[in-house]
């Protein structure tokens, strides 16, 4: 499947979601451009890999360990520069981009990870806090803050508990309110659920769902199939560092052959 | 800033040995180095002494006219090194012959005839009394056609010259060793501490903190380090100084201490090695982040 979107297809799978088409167009948050990864061990990540993503979306990435999921979502965060093509995100472009920008990059999103990344030494509120702190918030917004998501994520009774008194979903909201703290246009997860039961699983795939009901786009990499095909949300597969399917590009595109 | 402040002092919480380590080096290296500036600002004060009295005598031929060596006094005068000039006639230097010399005292009165020539005495300026500079002026004093003979004490000067040259050689090298030294463990001890911290600085990282920001707590820290060691130092040093002066029993009672300006100084030097060491772990250390 060619994995680069030739605009006129993609204007015309998005007449499915809306109706306002020019305006999806002054709204991509994240664009791929025939991006490519190579490693300094020669190793290619990721070959020709175009897409875009839209104001609202939801996108799963999906794919086997080493397909380049991880890549993608450290080139979102410009933790990794592209050797070719170019990749913008909510404005940044990320093959340019100075290392002083980097930091105003990366208060656009919010970032999760599989392992939660908590500091052992802070309560839940703390952690939260600590976002803000130090991206130099005024210290008196933030106890008003960090209440506001921690009532988004359902966590205000145990805003005081250290993360080994939570349980591994418990520390996933943690984390994923103060993703949120900053108030992030993109909320980028990278196997977010890789660590839960399935209860947990769900608890935490419903609260990224609500958020991202809530406008803020979502781009979460998974393994957890089950979880894709629960939903109708866009998916974007890779196999051996190429995208081998969009569903936004590829159902459009079935829908038009089969008429 | 009150963030940055708390963040800084944190660290001397989690790691106070480590942090007790380090300030000790700064104050131990501060300290050999205050120590040496101590006997270097005493034997200055010595010397000062004895570049007081170092002068150039031009001796004056007999029957110079007064109006010459009261022009040639006046052009010595104006030179730039010159502090002062004086004229010393044939009976001053006869009166002064026999009361400064008293074993020759009566040699002295049955002279029929005044042996002793006129002179020109030039006492130079503070910082132009090297060997150099005298010779130099001595060259000038004898282009005067009445001056039959120019003395000062040539080897005595190039001595003085020679003793603070060294003082001030073995100075720097020493204070630049153990800069380097406190240097080099402060950067280790602030290096432990990143690494330490290593994860609550990836997530600052993560979360959009400037790289300024992340560094600022760091930063402080060795500045505080830095300046804790210099008081330290200060202490110690002072310490050092009254033990000697008084057990010196009244040798050394004019010994001086530093002044406010040079505890200052020794205070900015700790707070710099402090900063210098955070900044070299530092820099190195957040690029691997």
């Amino acid at each position: 499947m060619e994995p680069s979107l030739s605009p006129p297809t993609y204007h015309l799978s998005l007449l499915t979601f809306s109706p306002l088409t020019a305006h999806y167009y002054l709204a991509v948050v994240i664009r791929f451009s025939h991006v490519y990864k190579s490693y300094p061990n020669g190793m290619l990540a990721l070959k020709d890999v175009s897409f875009r993503v839209g104001k609202g979306e939801f996108v799963f990435l999906t794919g086997h360990s080493g397909a380049g999921k991880s890549t993608i979502m450290k080139l979102l965060f410009a933790e990794q520069r592209p050797t070719g093509g170019e990749v913008r995100v909510s404005g940044y472009n990320v093959s340019t981009l100075r290392p002083d920008e980097v930091p105003k990059l990366r208060r656009r999103l919010g970032i999760v990870f599989q392992d939660f990344r908590l500091l052992e030494d802070r309560n839940a509120a703390e952690n939260i806090a600590f976002a803000l702190e130090v991206t130099g918030a005024r210290t008196d917004t933030i106890a008003a803050r960090v209440m506001r998501v921690l009532t988004q994520v359902g966590l205000t009774a145990k805003s005081r508990a250290y993360p080994k008194e939570l349980s591994g979903g418990e520390q996933q909201r943690v984390a994923i309110a103060r993703a949120l703290v900053n108030d992030p246009a993109i909320l980028v997860a990278d196997e977010p659920t890789g660590n839960l039961d399935e209860r947990a699983t769900r608890g935490v795939f419903q609260l990224l769902r609500d958020i991202n009901a809530g406008g803020t786009v979502v781009v979460m990499a998974t393994h957890d199939l089950d979880l894709v095909r629960q939903t109708s949300y866009r998916t974007i597969e890779l196999r051996e560092g190429s995208v081998v399917f969009d569903s936004a590009v590829d159902e459009t595109e079935d829908a038009l052959e089969t008429p | 800033m009150r963030l940055l402040t708390r963040e800084a002092l944190l660290s001397f919480r989690r790691a106070p040995l480590l942090s007790a380590l380090s300030i000790t080096t700064i104050a131990f290296s501060l300290f050999t180095l205050g120590l040496f500036g101590l006997v270097a600002i005493n034997l200055r004060q010595a010397l000062r002494g004895l570049e007081e009295r170092v002068e150039i005598v031009a001796f004056v031929l007999r029957g110079t006219p007064a109006e010459t060596i009261t022009l040639a006094t006046q052009d010595i005068a104006a030179f730039p090194e010159v502090q002062d000039v004086g004229f010393v006639s044939e009976e001053r230097a006869l009166a002064r012959a026999r009361s400064e010399l008293v074993e020759f005292r009566d040699a002295y009165r049955d002279l029929q005839v005044n042996p002793l020539p006129a002179s020109i005495e030039v006492r130079l300026k503070e910082g132009y009394r090297d060997a150099a500079t005298v010779e130099r002026v001595a060259d000038r004093l004898r282009g005067f056609g009445f001056v039959d003979d120019v003395r000062f004490g040539k080897d005595w000067v190039r001595k003085l010259d020679h003793l603070r040259n060294i003082t001030g050689l073995v100075g720097l090298v020493i204070g630049l060793a153990f800069a380097a030294i406190a240097v080099v463990i402060i950067g280790v001890t602030i290096r432990l501490t990143l690494l330490q911290r290593a994860r609550e600085i990836a997530i600052m990282r993560l979360v959009g903190a400037t790289n300024w920001f992340i560094r600022g707590p760091f930063l402080l820290e060795g500045a505080l380090k830095g300046a804790l060691g210099g008081v330290l130092s200060l202490g110690l040093c002072f310490a050092g100084y009254l033990l000697f002066r008084d057990s010196s029993g009244g040798t050394f009672a004019g010994l001086i201490f530093f002044r406010p300006e040079h505890m200052l100084l020794i205070l900015i030097f700790g707070v710099l090695l402090g900063l210098a060491g955070s900044l070299v772990s530092v820099g190195r250390h957040l690029r691997h982040v």
